[in-house]
């Protein structure tokens, strides 16, 4: 019971994986180590920049505070996973669009972050975005054009459904 | 940096987290979302993490006898999102979207918070404002610490070893409590560099059971007695003034104390304005 070693069954990105893991080993280094799912990047490693987000059971998370051991039987979605469904699509558009990135770190982490609140219906003001995404870090853009792509999509997403 | 080597078990009770705590070194894990950090940097190294997540009868927000009692287990997004917390709390419900990032408020727990006992953080702040009750389980049973006895020092509560907290208890606010929250912090849902969380019952012109807890200017989060009772005398200047007898914020890699102190009368006066207001 109180082992070192757990074998886990999670569901990534609709796929169940079963693995023997070291409980001190975090989610997202088994997502990148054990399943080569490298989309979700390790920045600060203290839950401050944002950069390993991932979602569990629907909800994003810091994918460096939470240990893989603790994902046995939850639903875990990455970056892949959520590209390639093409939920993002038009965000991840809008970002090529609107320079919102360039050396691309932070943005997977952006893209799932902002997408929960593109998720939660509406169109937020500008600062209702920055304030949803003060806990992703990017170093590069100055985040002004991060904000005007997810506000397009807020309002690109309400018009189709207006 | 990676943790240093643990191992991990998941308690299916508080019964059996209790008796797995009994185990030299370990740990109680909750959210995780100040503990994972503190392992990742190896600033701690427990043998063993009983891991708490799975005990149901932890979780739940209910109204009970003229009190809001919120399981230890509790999402702060669940917190944020509940009507009953924004009824019967508002001061939590104010406090809460400053708590960490979305991220961190989906996974961090009320409990975990409390426990933790970050000097810099909200919500011991705002449970001493309100007078909590902070319910515990350990080896000898259950018991209950009022929040103006809980927070010992510096990271230090009156949680023992092998004591889980199980809830929290606010009393229930009526139509002449108010309430008030600020804080400055360098970055929306960072820790703060000084922060206030205040209650007050409205008294004709007047206000009587005034509690200010200051956060980010000491060990623990601290009353701020003296300008307190300037405060229920409707003087904001004079307590202002008096915060110097109540505080005395070291420095910190954020701000220098003399920096949090002028800070300090700052939230003060904001926070005065807010409790002059009616709860709508």
């Amino acid at each position: 019971m109180s082992e070192r070693f757990h074998e886990i069954a999670v569901t990534v990105n609709g796929e169940e994986v079963r693995e023997r893991v070291d409980a001190r080993k975090t989610l997202v280094d088994f997502l990148r180590e054990n399943l080569a799912l490298t989309g979700s990047h390790v920045g600060c490693e203290h839950g401050v920049c944002g950069a390993c987000t991932v979602r569990v059971e629907g909800a994003v998370v810091r994918g460096c505070l939470m240990l893989a051991v603790q994902c046995d039987g939850k639903r875990v979605e990455t970056i892949e996973g959520v590209a390639d469904s093409a939920e993002i699509a038009d965000l991840q558009q809008a970002f090529v669009t609107r320079n919102a990135l360039q050396c691309g770190y932070c943005t997977p982490g952006m893209l799932l972050t902002a997408q929960e609140l593109l998720a939660s219906g509406g169109v937020p003001s500008r600062e209702a975005i920055r304030i949803h995404l003060s806990g992703n870090y990017c170093r590069c853009t100055g985040y002004q054009a991060i904000v005007d792509a997810v506000e397009a999509v807020a309002k690109a997403r309400a018009g189709e459904r207006a | 940096m990676k943790p240093a080597p643990f191992a991990y078990a998941r308690a299916r009770s508080l019964a059996q987290a209790v008796d797995l705590l009994a185990q030299d070194d370990a740990r109680v894990l909750a959210g995780g979302q100040s503990l994972i950090a503190t392992l990742n940097m190896r600033l701690s190294h427990p043998a063993l993490l009983v891991d708490i997540n799975e005990i149901d009868a932890l979780g739940g927000i209910s109204l009970r006898n003229g009190e809001l009692m919120i399981g230890a287990l509790t999402r702060h997004v669940e917190a944020e999102r509940s009507a009953e917390v924004a009824r019967h709390a508002p001061l939590i419900a104010l406090a809460m979207p400053h708590i960490g990032h979305p991220a961190i408020r989906n996974r961090g727990t009320i409990g975990g918070s409390v426990a933790f006992a970050d000097p810099a953080a909200e919500l011991p702040a705002c449970l001493l404002a309100l007078g909590a009750q902070i319910d515990i389980t350990g080896p000898t049973g259950s018991r209950t610490v009022v929040a103006d006895e809980f927070f010992k020092d510096l990271f230090e509560t009156a949680l023992g070893a092998r004591d889980v907290l199980t809830a929290i208890r606010v009393p229930a606010a009526t139509t002449a409590n108010r309430v008030g929250f600020a804080e400055f912090a360098r970055r929306h849902g960072d820790y703060a560099i000084a922060g206030l969380a205040a209650t007050a019952r409205a008294d004709g012109k007047h206000f009587a059971d005034v509690r200010l807890a200051y956060f980010g200017v000491g060990s623990t989060p601290v009353r701020a007695r003296h300008a307190e009772a300037a405060l229920a005398n409707g003087d904001v200047d004079a307590a202002v003034v008096a915060l110097v007898q109540d505080l005395d914020p070291p420095d910190d890699v954020q701000a220098t104390g003399a920096v949090k102190g002028h800070l300090a009368g700052v939230l003060l006066r904001r926070v005065a304005r807010q409790l002059m207001e009616p709860r709508p």
